[in-house]
């Protein structure tokens, strides 16, 4: 009943030619044997002459798969480094504290994926099964995939352009073994742009829930994520609520409270008013929460007190009844 | 590297330009942009002369207008292509080019896949008249993708003085994607000048404790291992985070003949800040390193 009946080979995501030139685009680029890069090289005309692509024959394969997934969530921000992939995974572990609720996590961010560092996951492996690609188990009931299960070293990069990224992401959507899920937790890289359109139109027949967008208190990352927001209405995506991480500091020594990132225009609150939207609630700079990420383990069990786990308790509470799950 | 470059626009206009720097760090928000435009101020104040050009390849996430002070300036077409926006108005020695300057609205999104992002990648290099620059610093989104391809395979070919810098922050998931952009720069043979260490520590306001808000050291010891140049750890700085993120306009951009000299208001209360101190001796090794590219 599932989407494959053979197992599916786990691709290697530096797989080139091995006689394509430096800048090979990628076989499966639009650019495929019309770059300049392709000049002279051997493979061109095979790469030129692949036939355009027709409607995407993974659509009813990925909505097969995902009619399993409960709740579809996408974590977004227009701006980098403001804390997507931490709160993704507070996301995950809050859920999964809950044993009869099974979560998963995908990590689309291709270029830069931190999910398996943040879930203390980062030296596993995906297995191919008749059933799909076995995502990553973190616990019974909570489950990662990523591409950074299937680098050989976490310093080997991903240079790719757009069409390869995209053919990854539809992948993850239809050939991943999830199982049934409460939650799909999706986390994303920032910007506006490959992975953003394509979970956005790949999921789009099996409807997105909604999505969390997450900022820094200054406004160039609001820039950002005014622009993230407009994306958002632009493809029909419904905000969920916005989320300010980095939001005040609390000196560990005199305990006196001071703004690294100054809300120079309002911050998130101003925000969201503006866009009419509700801000779910205002995480403060706490330096453990970065260490709990380095480490790979979760923040909100390791320091159940801190202002910031409270923080993160009631924003997803209230994500919660958003989504009718109280 | 060929003796007579192909003629592209491209080609042609690079010819002007003495010195280009890519600004790289894997991860998002750890202050590529920043460094971007405390690199070119500093380059800028290096010397009374230095011509400087900034172009913000982030075309999703432009933030150089408003590091610059330049949020709501567009750009002229001219016969001679399209004019850079001159952060110094008149004296025309740093010039700005970014897709927030070609943007309605400020808050406009810009959501296009790879080919479009490569042909307007494309029209920056070989459309916009830069003039002669001494420098120009190349202000990226984070990641290996599409833009840094594109910059490299157009510019590549028609340039052998491209370098790059690498910024991260102590953190490890920042020091991991900063590896890949290591390998990312070996793989694309761009000399690398050297990594920032960014956000290194915070002074607490009130009392002086420094903390390690995104831990510490990472930095410099990511560029022992591999062999890369250190240029310098960055304390966060709230005066240099204000004062890149309200950077107003300022009335005075536009009659800059009422200032003394060659500075302009960013400039002026950039040079106040503790950063512009230390950055200075980066740049210092940044202009030095460079001289040996190509």
């Amino acid at each position: 009943m599932l989407a494959t009946q053979t197992a599916v080979p786990i691709p290697d995501p530096l797989s080139r030619p091995s006689n394509a030139p430096e800048h090979c685009p990628g076989v499966e680029s639009e650019f495929a044997g019309k770059s300049s890069a392709c000049e002279g090289c051997a493979n061109q005309e095979i790469c030129a002459s692949s036939t355009p692509k027709g409607p995407d024959p993974s659509l009813p394969l990925i909505r097969e798969r995902m009619s399993n997934v409960k709740r579809k969530i996408l974590v977004l921000s227009g701006k980098g480094g403001v804390g997507k992939s931490t709160f993704t995974a507070q996301l995950g572990w809050a859920f999964a504290a809950d044993e009869d609720v099974q979560t998963g996590i995908m990590d689309v961010d291709i270029c830069g994926p931190s999910i398996p560092t943040i879930l203390g996951i980062a030296n596993e492996q995906v297995h191919a099964s008749r059933s799909g690609w076995s995502p990553v188990y973190v616990q019974d009931n909570l489950s990662a995939m990523s591409v950074g299960f299937m680098l050989p070293s976490a310093r080997d990069a991903v240079m790719w352009r757009g069409p390869k990224k995209n053919g990854l992401i539809a992948q993850f959507l239809k050939d991943v073994d999830w199982g049934v899920l409460d939650y799909l937790v999706v986390d994303t890289p920032p910007g506006t742009s490959d992975e953003h359109l394509s979970i956005a139109q790949l999921l789009k027949d099996s409807g997105i829930d909604g999505a969390v967008v997450v900022t820094t208190p200054q406004e160039v990352a609001l820039q950002d994520v005014r622009r993230e927001i407009d994306f958002c209405r632009k493809v029909g995506i419904r905000v969920l609520g916005v989320v300010e991480n980095m939001a005040g500091f609390v000196c560990p020594n005199c305990k006196g409270e001071s703004q690294i990132f100054k809300p120079s225009t309002g911050g998130a609150k101003r925000l969201a008013e503006d866009m009419s939207l509700e801000l779910l609630g205002s995480v403060p700079l706490d330096p453990r929460i970065g260490k709990s990420a380095d480490y790979g383990v979760s923040f909100l069990d390791e320091y159940p007190d801190s202002p910031a786990t409270t923080a993160y308790l009631s924003i997803i509470r209230r994500l919660k009844e958003i989504l009718g799950d109280a | 590297m060929p003796t007579h470059p192909p003629q592209t626009p491209v080609a042609r206009r690079l010819k002007h330009i003495k010195h280009i720097v890519i600004v790289l760090s894997g991860k998002g928000g750890v202050g590529k942009s920043s460094v971007s435009a405390q690199l070119a101020l500093s380059l800028h104040a290096s010397s009374p002369t230095a011509r400087v050009g900034v172009l913000d390849v982030d075309l999703t996430g432009p933030s150089i207008p408003r590091m610059l002070g330049l949020d709501g300036h567009g750009v002229h077409q001219s016969s001679d292509g399209w004019v850079p926006v001159y952060a110094d108005g008149r004296s025309a020695r740093l010039a700005c080019m970014s897709v927030g300057f070609l943007l309605k609205r400020r808050e406009d999104s810009v959501v296009w896949r790879g080919p479009k992002k490569n042909a307007m990648i494309r029209q920056f290099l070989g459309d916009v008249r830069w003039g002669e620059l001494d420098y120009l610093v190349i202000d990226t989104p984070p990641g290996t993708s599409d833009e840094h391809l594109s910059l490299l395979e157009h510019m590549a070919p028609v340039h052998d003085r491209l370098s790059s810098i690498i910024v991260t922050t102590p953190q490890a998931v920042a020091l991991a994607d900063a590896l890949k952009c290591l390998s990312f720069t070996r793989a694309v043979n761009l000399p690398v000048l050297g990594i920032i260490e960014n956000m290194s520590g915070y002074v607490c306001p009130c009392c002086g404790e420094i903390s390690n808000v995104f831990s510490t050291g990472g930095g410099a010891a990511m560029a022992e291992t591999e062999r890369v140049p250190f240029l310098g750890s960055l304390p966060v700085d709230t005066d240099l985070v204000t004062l890149l993120d309200a950077a107003e306009p300022d009335a005075g951009i536009e009659e800059p003949a009422e200032r003394e000299g060659d500075a302009f208001a960013v400039l002026e209360r950039y040079q106040k800040t503790s950063s512009a101190k230390l950055f200075k001796d980066v740049v210092g090794t940044v202009i030095q390193t460079m001289s040996r590219v190509g």
